[in-house]
This record gives structure tokens, C-alpha cells and sequence, in this order.
């Protein structure tokens, strides 16, 4: 194949030429590459390794520099995750980055506006409040929420700071929003956090079976994949699990089109099957796992008509995606936001590990699972314990764990929290509403559009029950409301490292200064650190470093022998290898493509990162009960009853909303929004309704819509799609600002002005995708709704009568 | 033979702790997560009283020291605050703990007298209350540290 770059149009066509190739062939190479207007391939002066931040493929890339400016942006031939190609958010988001940046420190003034102030000004209040609460309430006054898109060296940092310079367990990542679930269910399983399976595994398998994720959608790159491999000669099997027709669904030998909220009942039904129909490993299956009779237990009562009736799919099609998944020698499934930002999300997530345990399919070459993460960085959050975890998958409740890191850092014990879990996201901002947390460190996210129930966000925010600090590269939501405002450094301004989905970690170089005085949150924690005055037992300075080569390797020290072993890698080794996939350690420096090659977890009582729980309820187990069940090794099948979702829909809410990401756009637009090409393709917000549900609440394409829910309601255009009816979508990018330009001007049109607060009771990942919702035609629109035509959101075409009703029809491939 | 007084304590206080559970869920709807799972546990004790209530029918005639007075009071209403929460689930577990070791009572008369329906209804209902105060100790020993120290 080519290695010459192409400059694709990725709006008309985020997947690109297809390049097919068969089972177990090498994925070909196709180079994308992107320059702004003016600017030829030959004017570039530099181009400077990195890799795309703007889903979690991380997919390896070059950064054109010309006239100390970013100029484009070439996919990296040579990197195994994306063989040279990048998708629409990889090619154009970063011109986002170059609009409306902060430039300076912002403080709240008397009269409660913001205004510009110098780091000195700005680092001074954070200071001097921080000293003032600490002395009079102590560490437990103090929280930080950051991102799923900083760098490992700035996480690894930050949680140092916040458990052996403060001593806080309240630190977490919008990471909960995103992966937490994967998180979650890979330690209940398999003992640690750590992805299974790899993106190489595509090459391998003949069994696809993709749960609630959208990958099209999602990251497209992995999808070009798929798409290639089901252009070739040997078409691996397809079955989806999502309630929207997507792109993948499109696509798929079987679509089960489930209702919002019900994945775990099919899980168990699909796993009824595999030990009904016989498709057990059973020596694999004594020699590698543990509860195999309480599983057999709980799922006897899901055959497929039970499980037809509650997920509102067919017995006939129930069966059928089993037998799919039953019969194929290398199954690959991956699980993403549909699951994990759904009802019963861990308990859900944990059946798909355990269809793969039951087969004794993890570990080979097209054998495994993806849980997948959102965001490009969220492995480290969760890795270096900016999601409020000890670091290197460490175990609070295992007093040896919290040694080790006490040692580590020169700190004492007790300094480390460990009394209980990290506190979460949710429980962070519960804190602050009832005045308990003071202070709260917001970097790199936006939760006054992300998190649920934005009414109770903002005000929380907005009120004076907590001092809000946010860094971040432009002026959002959130940072309105913010008392001080540090003005933040992004990808390409800075150097450090970052991990994808399937633990490839890339290095992301310096190409360009920050604007102003902007600068990395590296920095500005450390001159937060230094300014509190942080010090070890020996009196050094806490932390120690400050160049990020100097954290990575005080982070490579802590990762030792732990699952996520980087002492391997080098800044260097990066540079020339690309992506380099933990663990990686001296004696094995071309890293690791398989976790559990030879069926033994992570699951050792003294070496596991936590001890589990209970699905339904989120119940702790102790060190005793892990223990007593002498895991060692093997994985754990953890089981659950379906239970319904309490904001489900009901008599005054009957339809199901569920919210989602969309292809053109990433969190809440902050860079996409400002990238000509993506803010065009999706400008503004819209809703989808099937056409049967259209029909009847006689609403036609374009038509402005309000939504209801307990919890509040939006106006939006109707895009009218073929769907189950029943469901209702809206894209949860937008914020405050999309409705600028459209209908009501002013008016916030955020999906999650309608989602109520709740959470999972394990990964604590809030709940998204299912309440009830009241939908009712408030006048015609102006023209189509501003919703691409592509994927789920394609327009329903217009026919004879009854040629519009929902399902039915084989999907086109 | 007490087994009918038995049955009744178990009865009452199952019912108690649903009751109870219901009145957090209410009580304490700002804490997003006591008020689903709340009362997912109080439909799991209408789930234990509807296995109870054929066993107390078929012990209703046996001999009975009632009237007494009830062990333990359902919650008459709940606190607020972040320490008035972690006494409301302080309650919760002593109701909670209460029925747990009544249903062992239970199960040892039950072993005695080969009573198959008993052991059958112990099995299942005594596994959920476990979880249930397993629950109850993982919540509140989350929320203590904010409430007692940072508060």
C-alpha cells in the first residue's frame, strides 16, 4: 500500500479508502494527513512526534510546525495503532486549539467579575486559601477533579501531591464519566485494572461482537479497521448491541436494537445459552475461574422469551447473536458508553468477561475483550490514581500497598488516605454542596455541561459554599463560575506521555509554546507544591521533580512490578517505536500485546487491587472474604439478577432517553466546537425520534421539540430516524453555548439538563443513558435538524405509507 | 414450642426495616445513591415478608408470649445533615442486624424440625439481609470521615 499521505475529506467520510485485507494479514498503511489552507507539505519546517488526543485510539501522528506555528498534522505510518491514518476529530480538531485561548490568570473581583491578574496574583488566593482550610478543617476539605485528557506525568504529579503533600481522598477524573465502569469490571474480574485483549486482535478474530458501543462513531479509526477487515476476504461475523441503527449496526450478521437499560438481562441470557447449548470450556474453566454454580444459578432464569420481553428484541434474534458468539473460534467483543453509562453498568460489564472466561477466550492472538475507555487519557488517570486510586493499581484496603507508596514518596503512612475508597465525582460535588469540601481544584474539564443535573452543578459551583479553582485553556462553563482561573497549556504545547485503550503509550512532544502565559498543569501544580510548602520525612521538597522526564521517571520507580510496568520505556525508545503497549520492563522492552496469555489474573489476595464487591448493591468485600475464596490467580465470575432502572420511564414520562457522543464532536466541544470543519458538519444539538414515535406525537424532520423530565426541559429540532420506538437520543456535546446561534437564543440545550442524578453502585459511573422522558411538538422548524446525515442520526427516507415502519429490513452491507 | 414467636418477631421486623428503608430513600433524596438503593432493599424485605407470611400462617395456632414490646422501632422520621445521615444508617443497621440474627434463629429451629419451607425461605432471605448490612457498613464507613471530621 502507499505510504503517501492523501488529504482526505473526513466529513464526508470519517472512515476513508478501504483497504481490505483477510484473517491474521497485516493491516495495510494508509497515510491521512491534513494542512491548513496555504500551507504545502514542503513549507513544513518540523514535524514533531505525538499522537491524537481526541478519543481514547490515540492513534500516533506527527504535528507540522512551520513559523512557530501548528500548521497540520500527518498520521504516523509506522504505529500500530493506526497505520497512518487519523479520523475527522485527529485531522481537524486541533485547529480548536488555536481560538479563544485564556492567555492569563483570572481572579474574581469585588464587584464578582473576572479579571486578568498575573500567576503571582492568581497562585497567591489559591495559596493562601488552601492554608487557611487545611489549618482549620484539614485535608478532607480539599478536592480535585481533573481530566481524561492531561498527561501521565501531570496525573502522576497531581496524585502525589493530593495524597502525600495533602493527604485528600477526594480526587477523581471525568474519567468517571467515561471508563470508571471498565475500571471497575476488569478488577472485579481479573483482580487489576488492565486491558485484556489489543487492537491487533481486529486482524485476528472471526467473531465480532460490539456492546453498546458505536465504534463508527466513537473512534473511527478502530472502525476503519473493522470495516477492513469486513471488506476482506474473510469477513469476520458481526453482531451489535445498541438501541440506535448505527453505523455498526448498519453492518451487522445481528442487530439487537435493546431498550435502554435492560443490557445486563440480555448478558445473562446470552450466557444462559453458551452453558445451555454446551459452548463451555469447562477444563479452561476449573483451572482458570471461580463461581461458575452461582452464575449457572443466576442466569438459568433468563432463557431468550424472558429476555425478549425485558430488552424488547425478538427470542429468535437473542438466540441468534449467541449462536454467533457461541460458535466462533476467536471472538473478539468490546464494551463501551452504552453499557457503562447505562443501568447496572459493572454488573453488565462483567458478564461480557465472563462470556469470554466461560469459552476460555482471552489471551490469544483475536480471543479477548475490550473494555474500552472514552477519553485518549483515561488509562492514566486511573493508572496513576488521578481517579483518587493508589497508583500502579495498588490496593488502599492492603496495608503493604500503602508501605510501598509511603516509602516511595518518603511520607508516613497515615498521610496516605486509605481510611475507604477514593471519593467520586458525584460525591465530590455532594461534598461541596453541603459545604464539607472548601476548596475544589477543577483541570481540564467542563462539568458545568458534563455531569447530571446541571441546575444543581452551577449552583453548586456558583455558590459560596466552595472556592473554585479551574485550569483550564479557555474560558468555559465551568470556569465562569470559578473564583481564580489558570490558564492552561495543551497537547502539542507541552511534552509527556499518554496510554490508549489498549495500553500503547505515546509520547506527545512539545511542537509550539502555550499562548500567553499559559502554561502545563505539570507546572502550575508543582508551583502550587512548592508554594504550600510539600515536603518528605527528609525535608526534600514534595514532589522532588519538575521536568516531565524527571516525573515519568519517578513514575516508571512507582510502576514497578506492578501490572502497568513502564521501567522498559524511555522518553527515546518512544520517540523511535512509536507506541510501545505495558507492561514493558527491561527484560521485555518491546512490550506486551496480551494480558493473561497463561490464564492466571491478577487476582492474588496480596497482590489484587481491590477485594470486590457485590453488583447489585456495591457492598465492600473484606480481605478476610478474598481470602477465605483463595483466588489466586484464577478470575472471578461475578453474578447479577436485572433489576429495573429507577428513573426508567413511567405513565408521565413513557419513553426512554438515552444520550450519547457523536462522530464530529468530543466532551463538550471545547476544542471540536472551535475547528471549522467539525463545528460545521454538527453545528447545533438535535434529538432523534423514530419515525413511529414521530408519526404519532405527529412530529415531522425538523420540527422543534420539547423534552421533559423530572429534572428539567429542552427545545430541540427533531431529526426523524428508523429506530425502535421507544427511544429518544440527544448528543451530549453541547452546552450553553451551541443554542447561540439557534432557536431561543440564550437557552441551554445540554442533554444533561434532563438526566437526574444516579450512579452506578460499584464503578460509580453516573447514569446517562436511561430516564424516562415526555416529548411534545412545539411548532415547525426551519428546515432540517442540524444533525449529520450519517450513522444513526441518516434522515428516515420518506415512502409510501407504512414503508417507514421501525426494523425489519436486513441491514445493508 | 416458640416458633410462632419467632416467626412474628422476623415478620415485624422485616417489615421495620422496610419501612425504614423507604423513609431514607425519601428522607434522603440529595444523596443520589440512598435513594435508588434504598429502595431496591426495602423491596427485597416485601420480598422476605411475602415468603414469611405462609409460615406464619401455618404456625399461627402454635403458642405465642405476645404481647411484648417491639424489640426495635422503625425510624420515625430522618435526620438531616451529613452526620444526621450517618445516624439514620447507624439505625437502619441495628434494625437490619436484628432481622440477620433472627433468621439465624430461625434457621436453627428450622434444621431441628426438618422443616424444608423454613430452611428454604432462610437460604435465600438470610443471603440478602447479609448483603444488605454489608451494604449498610461499606456506606457508612464511606461517609463517616467527612461527617465526624469535615463537617
Amino acid at each position: 500500500m502507499s505510504e503517501q499521505p492523501v488529504v482526505p475529506d473526513r466529513v464526508a467520510d470519517p472512515w476513508g479508502r478501504r483497504t481490505p485485507y483477510p484473517a491474521g494479514g497485516n493491516w495495510p498503511t494508509r497515510v491521512d494527513e491534513h494542512l491548513v489552507a496555504g500551507v504545502s507539505a514542503d513549507q513544513v519546517r518540523q514535524w514533531v512526534t505525538s499522537a491524537c488526543v481526541l478519543c481514547s485510539n490515540g492513534c500516533g501522528l506527527r504535528i507540522g510546525v512551520a513559523d512557530g506555528r501548528v500548521v497540520g498534522v500527518r498520521g504516523q505510518a509506522g504505529d500500530r495503532v493506526n497505520r497512518g491514518r487519523l479520523g475527522p476529530k485527529g485531522l481537524y480538531g486541533w485547529q480548536g486549539q488555536q481560538r479563544d485561548r485564556l492567555t492569563t490568570p483570572l481572579v474574581r473581583a469585588e464587584g464578582g467579575e473576572l479579571v486578568a491578574c498575573d500567576w503571582d496574583t492568581a497562585m497567591n488566593r489559591v495559596v493562601a486559601r488552601s492554608r487557611e482550610l487545611l489549618d482549620r478543617w484539614g485535608p478532607l476539605s480539599h478536592a480535585f477533579y481533573t481530566s481524561g485528557q492531561l498527561l501521565l506525568e501531570e496525573y502522576y504529579t497531581l496524585s502525589v501531591i493530593g495524597k502525600a503533600g495533602l493527604g485528600t481522598p477526594h480526587m477523581d477524573g471525568n474519567t468517571r464519566l467515561c471508563t470508571a465502569t471498565a475500571d471497575a469490571a476488569l478488577k472485579e474480574s481479573f483482580g487489576t485494572d488492565g486491558q485484556p485483549a489489543c487492537y491487533a486482535d481486529v486482524d485476528h478474530c472471526d467473531t465480532l461482537v460490539l456492546h453498546g458501543h458505536n465504534a463508527a462513531e466513537t473512534q473511527t479509526v478502530l472502525w476503519a479497521r473493522v470495516l477492513d477487515r469486513l471488506a476482506g476476504p474473510d469477513r469476520p461475523r458481526l453482531v451489535c448491541v445498541d438501541p440506535r441503527r448505527t453505523e455498526v449496526a448498519r453492518h451487522a450478521d445481528v442487530h439487537l436494537p435493546v431498550r435502554p437499560g435492560t443490557n445486563l438481562a440480555l448478558l445473562n441470557g446470552l450466557l444462559r445459552e453458551v452453558l445451555h447449548r454446551g459452548w463451555v470450556d469447562h477444563d479452561w474453566v476449573a483451572a482458570h475461574t471461580l463461581g461458575l454454580d452461582e452464575l449457572a444459578r443466576v442466569v438459568a432464569d433468563y432463557p431468550a422469551g424472558r429476555v425478549a420481553d425485558i430488552c424488547g428484541v425478538s427470542a429468535r434474534d437473542v438466540l441468534a447473536a449467541a449462536e454467533v458468539f457461541g460458535t466462533g473460534q476467536r471472538v473478539l467483543s468490546t464494551v463501551l458508553q452504552g453499557v457503562y453509562q447505562s443501568h447496572q453498568a459493572t454488573a453488565s460489564a462483567c458478564q461480557v468477561n465472563n462470556l469470554h472466561l466461560l469459552r476460555g477466550m482471552l489471551g490469544r492472538p483475536g480471543c479477548g475483550v475490550l473494555q474500552m475507555n472514552g477519553q485518549p487519557t483515561a488509562q492514566n488517570t486511573r493508572e496513576c490514581g488521578a481517579n483518587g486510586d493508589l497508583p500502579g493499581f495498588r490496593n488502599w484496603a492492603n496495608p503493604r500497598h500503602v508501605r510501598e507508596l509511603a516509602e516511595l514518596w518518603d511520607v508516613a503512612e497515615e498521610t496516605i488516605p486509605h481510611t475507604g475508597p477514593p471519593t467520586h465525582a458525584m460525591q465530590i460535588f455532594r461534598y461541596a454542596e453541603q459545604g464539607s469540601v472548601r476548596l475544589l481544584w477543577i483541570a481540564g474539564t467542563n462539568p458545568a455541561v458534563s455531569l447530571p443535573d446541571l441546575d444543581r452543578v452551577r449552583r453548586i459551583l456558583g455558590g459560596d459554599t466552595v472556592f473554585v479553582v479551574v485550569s483550564d485553556a479557555y474560558l468555559t462553563e465551568t470556569a465562569e463560575l470559578a473564583d481564580v482561573v489558570l490558564p492552561s497549556a495543551l497537547w502539542g504545547e507541552k511534552t509527556g506521555t499518554f496510554t490508549n485503550t489498549d495500553r500503547t503509550v505515546h509520547l506527545a512532544e512539545q511542537a509550539v509554546p502555550p499562548p500567553g502565559q499559559a502554561r502545563g498543569d505539570l507546572d502550575t501544580w508543582l508551583d502550587y507544591a512548592r508554594r504550600m510548602g510539600f515536603r518528605t520525612r527528609s525535608g526534600r521538597p514534595l514532589p522532588w521533580w519538575s521536568t516531565p522526564a524527571e516525573a515519568f521517571a519517578e513514575w516508571q520507580r512507582c510502576s514497578a512490578g506492578r501490572p502497568c510496568d513502564y521501567t522498559g520505556m524511555s522518553y527515546q525508545a518512544l520517540r523511535e517505536r512509536h507506541g510501545i503497549q505495558w507492561p514493558c520492563t527491561p527484560d521485555r522492552p518491546q512490550g506486551t500485546e496480551r494480558l493473561y496469555v497463561d490464564g492466571v489474573f491478577n487476582t492474588d489476595t496480596d497482590y489484587c487491587e481491590d477485594f470486590g464487591h457485590e453488583l447489585l448493591t456495591g457492598a465492600a468485600r473484606t480481605e478476610q472474604q478474598h481470602r477465605a475464596t483463595a483466588p489466586g490467580g484464577r478470575a472471578l465470575l461475578r453474578a447479577a439478577h436485572h433489576t429495573e432502572p429507577p428513573h426508567g420511564p413511567n405513565a408521565d414520562y413513557p419513553l426512554r432517553l438515552t444520550t450519547g457522543r457523536t462522530v464530529y464532536h468530543f466532551h463538550t466541544r471545547t476544542k471540536t466546537g472551535r475547528a471549522p470543519q467539525l463545528a460545521e458538519a454538527a453545528p447545533a444539538p438535535w434529538v432523534e425520534l423514530s419515525d413511529v414515535d414521530a408519526r404519532r406525537l405527529g412530529v415531522v424532520e425538523g420540527d422543534v421539540v420539547r423534552l421533559t423530565t423530572p429534572q428539567g426541559s429542552v427545545e430541540l429540532p427533531a431529526r426523524v430516524v428508523r429506530a425502535e420506538p421507544g427511544t429518544v437520543f440527544v448528543p451530549f456535546h453541547y452546552g450553553q453555548r451551541a443554542s447561540e446561534s439557534t432557536l431561543d437564543g440564550g437557552r441551554t440545550h445540554a442533554a444533561n439538563e434532563l438526566v437526574p442524578t444516579g450512579w452506578d453502585p460499584v464503578s460509580k459511573q453516573p447514569v446517562v443513558k436511561v430516564c424516562g422522558v415526555r416529548v411534545r411538538r412545539v411548532g415547525a422548524g426551519t428546515g432540517p435538524a442540524p444533525a449529520p446525515e450519517l450513522g444513526a442520526a441518516r434522515r428516515v427516507v420518506v415512502g409510501p405509507p407504512g414503508a417507514t415502519a421501525a426494523g425489519g429490513d436486513r441491514p445493508c452491507t | 414450642m416458640y416458633l410462632n414467636t419467632c416467626l412474628r418477631l422476623l415478620h415485624d421486623a422485616e417489615q421495620r426495616l422496610a419501612e425504614s428503608f423507604r423513609q431514607v430513600a425519601r428522607g434522603h433524596r440529595a444523596e443520589a445513591d440512598l435513594a435508588a438503593l434504598a429502595d431496591l432493599l426495602a423491596d427485597q424485605c416485601c420480598d422476605h415478608l411475602a415468603e414469611l407470611a405462609p409460615l406464619v400462617r401455618r404456625y399461627r395456632e402454635q403458642p405465642t408470649d405476645e404481647p411484648e414490646r417491639p424489640p426495635l422501632a422503625a425510624l420515625s422520621g430522618v435526620r438531616s445533615g451529613p452526620l444526621g445521615l450517618v445516624r439514620d444508617l447507624q439505625d437502619l443497621y441495628l434494625l437490619a442486624s436484628f432481622v440477620a440474627i433472627t433468621w439465624t434463629l430461625l434457621r436453627q429451629a428450622g434444621q431441628t424440625i426438618h422443616d424444608a419451607e423454613i430452611l428454604h425461605a432462610v437460604d435465600w432471605c438470610q443471603a440478602q439481609t447479609d448483603e444488605q448490612l454489608a451494604w449498610l457498613r461499606t456506606r457508612l464507613a464511606e461517609a463517616a470521615p467527612q461527617a465526624l471530621i469535615a463537617s
